[in-house]
């Protein structure tokens, strides 16, 4: 397919969602009237969605899989000249993955709630919010203009709070304000330093900055921007001891929201340190790195024991904020790939990135669905003294729990291996005048993370998945895994096995990606 | 001397003209309307205003001067430049919306001379932006501020209305009184009031006038902080709007504001250059402190208190005055000036579209819940979800959010003036302070869409359900208010080139 088509397909797949955001608000049009009203706009959700996921599987289609480096797609208008500011989309090798990642769990998220909507408020308002946030997220990983990656990425704040504070359950109002009040102030720290480097650099485009390798920036410049701008970014990662708002905001949202925050909106972080803070100030992230690496492996650790105590019987755990805890960890992961300035560990932080996406959204979904059958994802109350014995109760469930917990342990074969173990290699061996010694000590220390990850998922397996004969006959009877719930699952275990049998179909197209990206270093 | 007549250019002047010749015949046809017909006067003054933001476009090559003075050297008088044209059209286009607002208003006001006072008071905000002499920026900023004394106390038989006018008076008055005595040192320093002039002669004062005119020149920029509800001096603006007739209020908010930053704009960039590096700071430093205040003000506003929306907006309102002034700090270490004052015009224009509109839709509340408390706006979706939507759109311009682009953009634009500047302890503040907004403005927006569990105000809904419905009808004026406002705001989140081009070019 031709650079002209794929950049409508680009183009559409941005504004779709947003068009159908205000669609879904509007009545619905005669012949579309559906069964009722909440039914009707349920499946305008699913249609945009699906719509968008086959378009975004037409660009990875188009896309030239022999050059990755190059932006492809693009589409370069001038919207804002007093700003500086251009419409400027395209994807590379980077891109494309979380563009295709962003379409699916969104399409699932959508079919999800098809059949099973969350209490709480309107339909219709549901479905305008996810597709908000579906055309927020989509913009801010194919947007390449720094003032247009900030207004993308302020655009899943809104719809994301109301998710939290209208659907939620819990603390949701608080949790939801919390989630809302740190990232604002770190991505208004954010758009300081981006501000910063467009001054100076006379430019917002992220094609020309990241050629320049901040050939224009003077060191302390840069030093600032990166501080700026990693501190916006760490926020959302989220990076030890900016995570705080993590844990509350997970066990407060509903299913689908936890999915897309943990499956989407995370990696917003992390993409944008490897899309801007890597390229356009490689002098500031140099000095940094070592600092990011050190609070990447508190994390990893940190978020490792947390779920240790949160697995640990007596404690009183919730298994939504455990997952949460881990994500923490995962996230940690990805950090110290990114913090190892060197291709392997930045290509091992970008799988780890779209691994954790399905991954953790499968669990969230299967958490969810616990927590729907038993009323409560506290853990001492569903695994009682000898356990839940899942496998009994519900077999498919629980196997598909236990494949996830497994998967997102790091079992060579699924996708989390790949991603950490690359995260790690990369760190063994760091970018050029970094202190290799500081980063061996936090390779061994991520290495014994990976141990106290295997030690939580393990225990949590034991306790919901296993249990005595009694607990496995209990009446009434727990209902398996339903049709719809197959259909939404599914698709991330099936991606889970395949990026964990070939993993070169996604480190193909990031590492050359990486390499133009890391020229300045 | 050659002549004392001058020629004057009367199209320049048209935008100060037709208000202020339409407040005159608004008065006297208000004797001769019959009681029924009152709201007549209400459209004429409407469109009246929005026909003189109109005349701003054959000016718009924006070369005309006039009452100038050649033979003696003194420049002109009255400049219709650029800035001038843009700042009027927001001027006369707030005050055209206020009177939208003011059409279906349901307080005991005498038709006729409200309408007189707002005219008389849009025709001295027209002519401010316009003054480029000293003596014409006071009485023009006093034309925009005595009828709006009586604007505010205009509610009969209303103790608050009383109250609010009084404070506004007497600080009105020491600001004046300030401002007239820093103007009279300066004039004796420099022996000059044209603003082009003054700056010339603070250049080279003599060296035992020297204190003198640094007095002048501080004296004045307090009576401009006074006007402008800059902290330290906002305390009078809460009671003042709380108490004053809803549209007021609104005009207050915009109009009043834009009129008091204009002239601010003019003294500081153009009279004051000299002493760029002393007021610069300075007003960064009253920026700063502004915005704060306001914004923890407005944190601090519990919901349940009676006219809490208004007085919400009005702190607010300070707090957005603070992001206005940024600008102007940044102007005072700018190498051009002129150039970064066009932010704050481009914000200022921003915040007169979305203000107005989160009045518009305050306004609309009221007629059904005349406490005007915060917690009224629960569920105001479900009741009204036109009205809704729009108040969310507007309070999430305001706190700068999507889907609110354009509040996003003029924020950025503010932020970059701060950064290019080099005053990054300021844009820090300010970025906290966007977040301690987004907080009131997002309880605010999140109460209008939480559901409300009232079923005891359901019941007596059947009883009543001919008055109900009567006051949930949209009166004609506001409705228009609200989407004209709505329409703008959306136009320009699409476009923000539209008003962010100021921002781009030197005004003045």
């Amino acid at each position: 397919m031709n650079d002209t088509a794929l950049q409508y397909v680009l183009a559409a797949i941005v504004v779709l969602p947003l068009l159908g955001a205000v669609g879904a608000l509007l009545p619905p049009p005669p012949g579309l009237r559906g069964r009722g009203p909440d039914q009707a706009v349920l499946r305008h959700g699913v249609t945009v969605t699906g719509a968008v996921l086959v378009l975004s599987v037409v660009l990875a289609a188009g896309f030239d899989h022999d050059h990755p480096a190059t932006m492809q797609a693009s589409t370069d208008l001038n919207w804002i000249p007093a700003l500086r500011i251009h419409l400027h989309l395209g994807i590379d090798g980077i891109s494309l993955p979380l563009l295709v990642l962003t379409a699916l769990l969104t399409f699932l998220c959508a079919l999800y709630s098809y059949f099973h909507l969350p209490a709480g408020g309107s339909a219709k308002s549901f479905v305008a919010l996810l597709l908000l946030l579906e055309g927020g997220t989509l913009a801010t990983f194919s947007v390449l203009d720094l003032m247009l990656f900030f207004l993308a990425f302020e655009t899943v704040l809104i719809p994301m709070y109301f998710l939290i504070a209208r659907w939620g359950g819990g603390d949701r109002e608080r949790s939801a304000l919390r989630f809302i009040v740190y990232t604002l102030l770190g991505s208004v720290i954010m758009l300081l330093g981006l501000l910063l480097i467009g001054v100076k650099a006379g430019t917002f485009d992220m094609v020309t900055l990241a050629t320049d390798n901040g050939s224009h920036l003077s060191h302390s410049t840069q030093l600032i921007a990166v501080l700026a701008i990693g501190l916006g970014l760490a926020v959302k990662a989220p990076m030890w001891p900016l995570h705080s708002w993590l844990p509350d905001a997970h066990t407060a949202a509903p299913t689908v929201g936890s999915v897309l925050l943990a499956g989407v909106l995370l990696k917003m972080g992390t993409y944008g340190l490897v899309r801007i803070v890597l390229p356009d100030t490689p002098g500031g992230i140099q000095t940094f790195a070592p600092y990011l690496a050190a609070f990447a492996v508190v994390g990893i650790i940190y978020g490792s024991l947390a779920c240790l105590a949160l697995a640990r019987r007596g404690n009183g755990g919730d298994l939504k904020r455990l997952i949460a805890y881990s994500s923490v960890g995962h996230m940690g992961f990805v950090l110290l790939g990114i913090a190892s300035l060197n291709p392997t560990g930045v290509n091992g932080a970008l799988f780890a990135n779209i691994a954790h996406g399905l991954i953790t959204g499968l669990l969230f979904f299967l958490v969810g669905a616990i927590k729907d059958r038993y009323g409560s994802s506290d853990l001492d109350q569903l695994a009682g003294r000898g356990g839940a014995a899942l496998y009994g109760r519900a077999p498919r469930l629980g196997g598909l729990l236990a494949f996830a917990a497994v998967a997102s342990l790091g079992l060579p074969g699924l996708a989390g291996f790949w991603g950490e173990m690359l995260a790690m290699f990369g760190a063994f061996k760091p970018g050029a005048d970094l202190s290799r010694p500081a980063y061996l000590t936090f390779t061994a220390l991520a290495a014994f993370g990976t141990l106290l990850t295997a030690g939580y998922l393990l225990t949590v397996v034991r306790r919901v998945c296993m249990g005595d004969r009694e607990t496995s006959e209990l009446q009434p009877a727990l209902a398996d895994v339903k049709a719809y719930e197959f259909a939404a699952w599914t698709p991330l275990a099936a991606l889970t096995v395949l990026a964990g049998l070939w993993p070169a179909a996604l480190l193909g197209l990031t590492e050359p990606a990486v390499r133009s990206l890391l020229g300045g270093h | 001397m050659a002549s004392l007549v001058q020629p004057v250019d009367w199209t320049a002047l048209t935008p100060v003209i037709v208000p202020a010749a339409l407040a005159v015949a608004v008065l006297v046809a208000d004797l001769f309307l019959p009681q029924g017909r009152k709201p007549l006067l209400g459209w004429v003054t409407a469109a009246g205003l929005a026909a003189a933001a109109l005349t701003v476009i054959p000016l718009r090559d924006g070369h005309r001067t006039t009452f100038c003075q050649p033979e003696t050297g003194g420049g002109c008088s009255y400049a219709a430049d650029h800035f001038t044209l843009v700042v009027q059209v927001l001027v006369l286009g707030g005050a055209a919306l206020t009177a939208l607002l003011s059409i279906n208003t349901r307080e005991k006001i005498p038709a006729g001379e409200y309408w007189f006072l707002l005219l008389s008071s849009a025709a001295g905000a027209a002519l401010l932006p316009a003054s480029r002499d000293l003596a014409t920026l006071i009485v023009a900023l006093e034309v925009t501020t005595l009828p709006a004394f009586a604007l505010v106390g205009l509610r009969r038989d209303d103790r608050l209305a009383g109250e609010a006018a009084l404070k506004f008076f007497l600080t009105s008055v020491t600001a004046t009184a300030v401002s007239l005595l820093g103007i009279s040192f300066v004039y004796a320093a420099t022996g000059t009031l044209q603003l082009t002039a003054v700056a010339e002669g603070l250049t080279h004062t003599p060296d035992q006038l020297h204190t003198l005119a640094r007095a002048g020149v501080a004296l004045t920029l307090v009576g401009f902080a006074f006007k402008l509800a800059v902290a330290p001096f906002q305390f009078w603006v809460p009671d003042t709007y709380a108490g004053a007739p809803l549209p007021v209020a609104a005009y207050l908010s915009v109009v009043g504001k834009a009129a008091g930053f204009s002239g601010l704009i003019l003294v500081t960039v153009v009279a004051f250059r000299p002493y760029a590096h002393v007021w610069g700071p300075a007003i960064g430093v009253l920026a700063a402190l502004t915005m704060t205040v306001g914004n923890v003000g407005a944190l601090r506003q519990r919901p349940d208190v009676p006219r809490g929306a208004v007085r919400l907006l009005a702190w607010s309102s300070i707090g957005q005055a603070g992001y206005l002034l940024v600008p102007m700090a940044a102007a005072g270490s700018a190498d051009d000036p002129a150039h970064e004052i066009g932010t704050t015009v481009a914000y200022a224009l921003m915040y007169a579209v979305v203000n107005l509109g989160a009045f518009a839709v305050v306004a609309l509340v009221e007629r059904t819940a005349p406490h005007s408390r915060l917690t009224d706006y629960r569920g105001l979706y479900a009741s009204r979800p036109a009205a809704a939507l729009a108040l969310a759109f507007f309070l999430l311009c305001l706190a700068g959010l999507p889907p609110g682009v354009i509040g996003l953009f003029a924020k950025v634009a503010v932020f970059s003036s701060a950064v290019g500047a080099q005053h990054g302890w300021l844009a820090v503040i300010m970025a906290v302070n966007v977040v301690i907004a987004l907080v009131y403005y997002l309880r605010w927006t999140a109460l209008l869409f939480t559901a409300a569990p009232e079923p005891a105000v359901a019941a007596d809904a059947d009883t009543g359900a001919g008055a109900g419905a009567a006051a949930v009808r949209t009166p004609a004026g506001l409705g228009l208010a609200v989407a004209v406002t709505a329409v703008a705001g959306v136009a320009l989140s699409g476009a923000p080139q539209l008003i962010l081009r100021y921002a781009q070019g030197a005004l003045l």
